[in-house]
């Protein structure tokens, strides 16, 4: 049984738009996905299947075997987090530690197991010293941290993480990206819906590129970046180490190379033999 | 470029909000007229609030602690009002809702606005908006809702505007940092399309790729102070120095400073757009033994 199941699902909002056309994929423990495509490509409202937030109009959503009609999102909560692209649909306390604390006392956890999960959820996004801050005095970057913390508390196995890096500087987007991985390693399954290809590369070891409410790729992140006519067709850049392993495939370089320090270890070795 | 004007010059500005600390420490730059300015630096380095002392809005509207001077278009900043300053000093913002009046149904309404508040007869509005929203690719869409437009849409839109009452120098504060690809793409092109024409175009930046292929000159801002500047190519090599305060160079400038000594590269060497990468490691690989 995998972790999610999607099913042939079709998604239409109201009877106009169709916004998924039957889509099918697994999703496993443990994976780190990234969910791509211009928007109305049907990103977020994919991800939206994967908590029960909406339900498919046609086919069906598997949650740990769990068909998504059947419960309500509040219970899929606890197993999928979702973390929403724009902060302020998400925040309603009018402190940060309330608004952390939140999911786990909601969840019916101890006063002292709530407060222990708000401060490691709050310091693993880094924002110790801001607990009594009222989120909207927060800059943007750090709302949309404080924003993942109130999931964190929940301690979910699944994460969608719409958008993380919006808005974040240089040291956010780090910081998001080092808590992707920590959250993995801890065991979760984290989902991120991006336009951020730097991102991908560093994060993602799957890749899920929708567009026009199809999965039009589905695979590892480096093979995906290889396949430079879907990715244009779907008016995706690859990033930067990519395009240019991609333009070197004659001078030797494979061109499925996507961190900057394979590419550095790779050309090292070619002009070295160059040398020799 | 000969003849040096100066566009904007900045003299040991120093500056506090009310009840804060400073967040710009004795600042002094110089932007030259035509220039594409970038500028880089982690969130709260003082980015906005150079970009608002640049159309007064720093002290003007926000109060505080003001030292030094800031000269733009031959305007001392301290000696004009807001208004006066924003026909020499266009400035748009991260999100461009923030700027639309909120009182517009329609596109060409939203330029006139501004406009409006000026007063420029009629004629000259209706030239003027053309003008305008020909410049950011809007024409034909003078009847839609600003609010039914894409984001890339929107903040051409909210450039629009800016650019009606035709200022010499336009001010950018991370404007495509809500927008998606697309958006961004759109924006920059505008952006770079503007610098073309002539205008003399400051942008606070965290696209720092895309920086890379087009800004003439860029200063580095961490915790209020300028840390770098020069050309493009001697701030964005600083890789190390850039990393410190929490920017990451171009990923071809990183590789290339991984590279750097066994590839035997000097710093002034290392591409920092992903064309340059391509010309060097092509020529560095060739001939290479099978």
């Amino acid at each position: 049984m995998s972790l999610i199941d999607v099913e042939e699902v079709w998604y239409s909002y109201g009877n106009r738009v169709t916004a998924l056309v039957g889509v099918s994929l697994k999703i496993e423990q443990k994976e780190t996905i990234a969910l791509i495509g211009q928007n109305g490509g049907g990103k977020t409202t994919l991800a939206k299947h994967f908590n029960g937030l909406l339900k498919p109009t046609r086919g069906k959503v598997l949650v740990k075997g769990i068909d998504t009609r059947e419960v309500p999102a509040n219970r899929l909560a606890l197993t999928v987090g979702y973390v929403f692209q724009n902060p302020s649909h998400q925040i309603f306390s009018s402190k940060v530690w309330d608004e952390v604390a939140f999911g786990p006392k909601n969840a019916g956890l101890k006063p002292g197991e709530v407060a222990e999960r708000t401060a490691w959820a709050i310091e693993a996004v880094g924002l110790s010293g801001f607990e009594q801050t009222h989120p909207y005095d927060l800059d943007y970057g750090k709302m949309k941290l404080l924003t993942i913390a109130s999931i964190m508390s929940i301690k979910p196995e699944v994460y969608c993480l719409d958008e993380p890096t919006t808005g974040q500087d240089h040291q956010g987007r780090r910081r998001v990206g080092q808590l992707v991985r920590n959250l993995n390693e801890d065991g979760a399954t984290v989902i991120v819906i991006t336009h951020d290809m730097r991102f991908v590369a560093e994060v993602a070891e799957r890749i899920i590129l929708l567009a026009g409410g199809r999965i039009v790729a589905d695979g590892e992140t480096r093979a995906i970046f290889e396949k430079t006519d879907i990715l244009a067709g779907a008016q995706i850049r690859p990033p930067q180490i990519s395009q240019l392993a991609h333009a070197l495939a004659d001078c030797g370089v494979p061109p499925n190379l996507i961190a900057v320090r394979e590419l550095a270890d790779c050309l090292a070795n070619i002009i070295r033999a160059d040398k020799g | 470029m000969s003849r040096e004007e100066v566009a904007v010059r900045v003299d040991g500005l120093t500056y506090a909000y009310p009840g804060h600390a400073p967040v710009l420490y004795d600042t002094n730059l110089k932007v030259l007229k035509g220039e594409m300015f970038g500028v880089i630096g982690p969130n709260g380095a003082g980015k906005s609030t150079l970009c608002k002392a640049l159309n007064g809005l720093v002290p003007h509207f926000y109060g505080g602690t003001y030292g030094g001077t800031v000269t733009v278009a031959g305007m001392d900043t301290m000696k004009h009002t807001v208004a006066e300053l924003s026909l020499k000093v266009g400035l748009v913002f991260q999100d461009p809702t923030n700027q639309f009046s909120g009182v517009s149904a329609r596109v060409d309404e939203e330029v006139a606005f501004g406009m409006s508040m000026m007063g420029f007869e009629r004629e000259e509005m209706f030239s003027r908006i053309r003008d305008s929203l020909r410049q950011v690719g809007l024409e034909g869409l003078e009847d839609r809702s600003p609010f039914e437009l894409s984001g890339g849409q929107q903040q051409r839109l909210a450039i629009a505007t800016v650019l009606a009452v035709r200022p010499e120098v336009i001010v950018m504060d991370e404007p495509t940092a809500q927008l998606d690809p697309v958006g961004k793409t759109e924006v920059l092109e505008t952006m770079r399309a503007l610098n073309r024409e002539g205008y003399t175009v400051i942008v606070a930046e965290h696209e720092i790729e895309e920086l890379a292929t087009f800004a003439d000159r860029i200063i580095a801002l961490n915790q209020g102070r300028i840390v770098s500047e020069g050309s493009a190519r001697r701030v964005l090599t600083q890789v190390d120095h850039l990393k410190e305060i929490g920017v990451d160079a171009p990923s071809v400038t990183e590789l290339s400073h991984l590279l750097a000594e066994k590839a035997g590269l000097t710093k002034d060497a290392y591409p920092i757009t992903l064309d340059e990468a391509i010309a060097l490691y092509h020529d560095l690989t060739r001939g290479r033994p099978s």
